[in-house]
């Protein structure tokens, strides 16, 4: 098992913790993983992504210019990643703040209003968890349990939240299923 | 399950620094290290140690002089144009034969340049640096396990050949986060009869790098130079990586270290024999092992984060005997996998001579 990904969105949209929750949780499921924030001279509100890679092997190379799967929370990230993602890969959208059609036919698009579904549920802040729980359906790297435990470890401290996250998560992937199904009944 | 943590590199420079035994941390902020100094801000002061922001490096690098003198185990931290400042005060450091350990989070130069990766400041850390005749030993960690194991080597090497020890890695190890095991280390503390805590009772230590008589100064060169070959003799570090049946051989350290692997992962599943000599220690450069590997393959291919500077070295040993080629990016540019492996493959179809 060997899995790559990239997320990115804006500064803000808990792409960063999205990342690191994904790392922890593949810890706690004794894989290797490793997490690595672009890093650069960013402003507030600006472009914001991370690298992740789970895997049973030895992690080579930090930097991967094509991942089997890109999550991207906003459109100048749709824009910037499209092109990036590995043929044959996973790209999750998050529709509400990327409208617009995907070109890409070569790759598995799981279309999610994650920013949208996330206000529904009470707070907008839980959108990457939308759409990790959208991504988490498709391609499961890491288990559901391993991710809800890892939930409980980081809200530690602020535990009045992880019923929310848990129905962000659970949310985005009936999304997925519901997607997936609809599109292997066509 | 194992007593892992999740880290970042820069913090992890500073959690090894303080189970290795140093209670002194001097610095000026500088991306892309800066959460080291923020690391040592919160918990120097929770083992009752020091942590200053000084008012410059040339400040901080002196204020590592005095811990050191005074038998401190003694770390600071910057990143490329900020080390080019501290240069003055670590060749004091050599000359006085003070232990200190210092680390460069590389970024890309030269002048301000960038805050991305690069291994452009090779020559700096290992010819010198600054003025004199000396050496800084030199440690290049290739992931975040391996920084925290190479802070706690610097430092026991620093105390043991009383030299300074640079630790060089990038912005991307910096800022990377790996799980890491910090296991129960316990560090061995030298007795420093040396240090200058005051003389009462004793009589005076000096510690000085001034020798006003050239013949004096010549001897304590003398002195220098033979610590410098018990170092060579001693100290070399490297990895030899799926070298056993390699016939080309990449020569790679810290990130690019990792890039290649990745690569030659890729070249060995279609049937290429290639491997990896990767450097640990920089400076002493691992020579004895390079000179033996060297013999067993047919070329050698060196890829770094700069314009070529390792691979002078990598020619030193080489003498002639096999070819070399070379693969660098600048500017805080990091070449891809693909890329690498690419190079790799032509490289095999010139030496099967499916082409050319």
């Amino acid at each position: 098992m060997h899995e790559d990904l990239i997320i990115a969105g804006f500064g803000g949209q808990g792409v960063m913790s999205m990342g690191q929750m994904l790392a922890y949780a593949g810890l706690t499921e004794g894989k290797n993983v490793l997490w690595m924030p672009a890093y650069g001279p960013e402003t507030r509100g600006g472009f914001a992504n991370c690298t992740v890679i789970v895997s049973d092997m030895e992690i080579g190379s930090p930097i991967v210019s094509h991942p089997r799967s890109i999550i991207v929370m906003n459109l100048p990230s749709l824009d910037r990643f499209e092109d990036s993602v590995k043929p044959g890969g996973t790209l999750v959208v998050n529709t509400t703040l990327a409208s617009r059609k995907v070109r890409r036919k070569d790759i598995d698009v799981i279309l999610v209003p994650a920013t949208e579904v996330a206000t529904e549920l009470g707070d907008l802040r839980a959108a990457n968890m939308v759409a990790l729980g959208a991504f988490l359906e498709c391609k499961p790297m890491i288990s559901f349990k391993a991710v809800k435990k890892t939930l409980q470890k980081v809200f530690a401290n602020k535990k009045s939240v992880i019923p929310l996250n848990e129905k962000a998560l659970e949310r985005g992937a009936e999304i997925a299923r519901e997607q997936r199904k609809a599109r292997s009944a066509v | 399950m194992s007593n892992k943590v999740l880290m970042k590199g820069n913090e992890a420079i500073g959690e090894a620094a303080i189970t290795a035994g140093c209670r002194h941390f001097f610095g000026y902020p500088i991306t892309p290290q800066s959460e080291l100094p923020a690391y040592l801000s919160k918990h120097m002061p929770k083992v009752g140690g020091v942590f200053l922001q000084a008012e410059s490096e040339v400040a901080a690098i002196n204020m590592v002089y005095g811990a050191a003198a005074a038998g401190a185990r003694v770390l600071t931290s910057s990143s490329s144009p900020g080390i080019s400042l501290k240069q003055e005060g670590i060749s004091y450091l050599a000359s006085s034969e003070l232990p200190a350990v210092i680390c460069n989070v590389m970024r890309a130069g030269p002048g301000l340049g960038t805050i991305q990766p690069a291994q452009a400041d090779y020559f700096q850390a290992v010819k010198g640096g600054g003025h004199g005749d000396y050496h800084n030993i030199v440690l290049a960690p290739e992931s975040v396990q391996e920084i925290i194991d190479h802070v706690r080597l610097g430092f026991d090497l620093s105390d043991k050949y009383l030299n300074p020890a640079m630790i060089l890695l990038d912005g991307a190890l910096g800022q990377m986060m790996e799980p890491v095991d910090f296991g129960d280390y316990k560090p061995e503390l030298q007795e420093k009869p040396w240090a200058a805590t005051g003389c009462k009772g004793r009589k005076m230590n000096a510690i000085t790098s001034i020798h006003i008589d050239p013949r004096d100064m010549e001897a304590h060169n003398i002195k220098l130079q033979e610590k410098y070959s018990k170092i060579r003799e001693s100290e070399q570090k490297c990895e030899e990586w799926m070298l056993e049946d390699a016939e080309i051989m990449v020569v790679a350290y810290g990130l690019c270290a990792r890039i290649c692997k990745s690569a030659i992962r890729v070249c060995r599943e279609k049937g290429i024999k290639v491997g990896l000599f990767r450097l640990i220690s920089l400076w002493p450069f691992p020579e004895k092992k390079l000179d033996k590997a060297i013999d067993k393959v047919k070329e050698v291919f060196v890829v770094e984060l700069s314009a070529g500077q390792m691979i002078e070295d990598v020619k030193l040993v080489d003498n002639g005997r096999k070819p070399i080629t070379f693969h660098g990016r600048m500017g805080g540019m990091t070449p891809s996998v693909e890329d690498i492996s690419d190079r790799i493959e032509l490289i095999h179809d010139r030496i099967t001579q499916k082409v050319g």
